[in-house]
């Protein structure tokens, strides 16, 4: 089982897939999302939001501007104004 | 009776403007599929934050804390209403549907002993609302020369508007558009927009406790200015296809009415020409006749 992640801004939504692990970083400090994590909702500072396909994969980086975290049982979804890989 | 010459001309003449009205109808439909692609990609996450900041506002939205743009400023004297319109005409009557519905609203409210004020985007609503409420508008903001309007305009206009609700130079703000409905069917629409209106269908929330950071009202203070740069971009989209499909129906009926025009000049001039050799017949006949 995988964590499910969406990325969405404004224009589309930009990602919708399955991941091992999502770092992202919170506007009082970074956090890692796993599979199974506990419903949370927070707002991001603007920063680089990494993400890891798979346990030990080469992450990608995607800096991210005015956006919003969401963890649920049907995964993590960030909401962003801007985006830039 | 015209002479054949005026007729010829007439003919021509229609043929040329059925070719621009055919040509733009074709723009129209190229481009409303595009605006149309745009509409729907914008819809994810406009659903996702109106998502959150429903089960948010059902939860803040009761205290006194609860951010101004939520809860209002307390009273309702001055309104601002937010028109969206296009640059361009050959669209038949979308434009001044959005403009009727506008002013049927500001009249509605002067009636009330309200102030109304206007915030005009796009070029075609100025003459109309300038000539009717003189002095009335407090913001104009530029689209010509911007090829795609999108979420970058969307948050300049939403910063203005917010920055005036700061300043308290309004206390209800209104959003008037077109929505799109089908490529034959938009229907000018008004919403408010501050103070954000109660959501009306909380979704159910999951038995789960929810972790905030920071707390639910600074998280739902970050949010709401983006749900409202989120409406105005999303009428701005719902108008741009809105604005296609009518330009679209307007070209296509421009063009049949050409046809029409086209058929019946053409029988007009078929029928002086006979007028004519049938004279000149009963000419020469008379004549010969004569001998």
């Amino acid at each position: 089982m995988a964590l499910k992640f969406e990325l969405v801004t404004p224009a589309r939504l930009e990602r919708s897939i399955d991941v091992h692990m999502v770092t992202v970083p919170g506007s009082e400090g970074d956090f890692s999302v796993l599979e199974g994590h506990a419903p949370f909702m927070a707002t991001l500072r603007n920063g680089p939001l990494t993400i890891y396909a798979t346990a030990g994969a080469a992450p990608e980086v995607i800096e991210v501007e005015g956006g919003f975290a969401e963890v649920n049982e049907a995964g993590l979804t960030v909401l962003a104004e801007h985006i830039a890989s | 009776m015209a002479n054949l010459k005026e007729l010829k001309g007439r003919i021509n003449s229609v043929k040329s403007t059925q070719k621009i009205t055919k040509a733009k109808k074709m723009v129209a439909a190229a481009k409303l599929r595009k605006a149309q692609a745009a509409a729907e990609a914008a819809r994810p996450y406009a659903e996702r934050l109106e998502g959150v900041v429903a089960s948010l506002a059902s939860k803040v939205g009761g205290s006194d804390s609860a951010p101004k743009l939520l809860s209002g400023t307390g009273k309702s004297d001055t309104h601002l209403l937010v028109v969206l319109n296009s640059d361009r005409g050959l669209a038949g009557a979308f434009n001044s549907n959005i403009v009727k519905a506008a002013r049927d609203k500001a009249l509605e409210l002067q009636a009330q002993g309200k102030k109304v004020l206007f915030y005009l985007i796009g070029r075609k609503g100025r003459p109309v609302i300038g000539r009717l409420f003189a002095g009335q508008i407090t913001e104009l903001y530029e689209t010509t020369g911007i090829r795609d309007i999108g979420f970058d305009q969307a948050h300049e206009v939403s910063a203005k508007v917010m920055e005036m609700y700061e300043a308290g130079v309004f206390d209800v703000a209104h959003l008037f558009y077109s929505k799109f409905r089908s490529a034959l069917l938009q229907e000018a629409t008004g919403q408010q927009l501050i103070p954000v209106p109660a959501p009306v269908d909380v979704p159910a929330s999951s038995g789960a406790a929810v972790e905030y950071e920071p707390d639910e009202e600074a998280i739902l203070a970050d949010l709401l200015p983006r749900n409202i740069t989120i409406q105005i971009f999303k009428g701005i989209l719902e108008n741009a296809a809105s604005e296609q499909g009518a330009s679209m129906t307007a070209m296509d009926n421009a063009t049949r009415n050409a046809g029409d025009l086209i058929n019946k000049l053409t029988i007009i001039y078929n029928r002086t020409r006979q007028a004519a050799i049938t004279t000149e017949l009963i000419e020469i006949i008379a004549g010969a006749e004569a001998l």
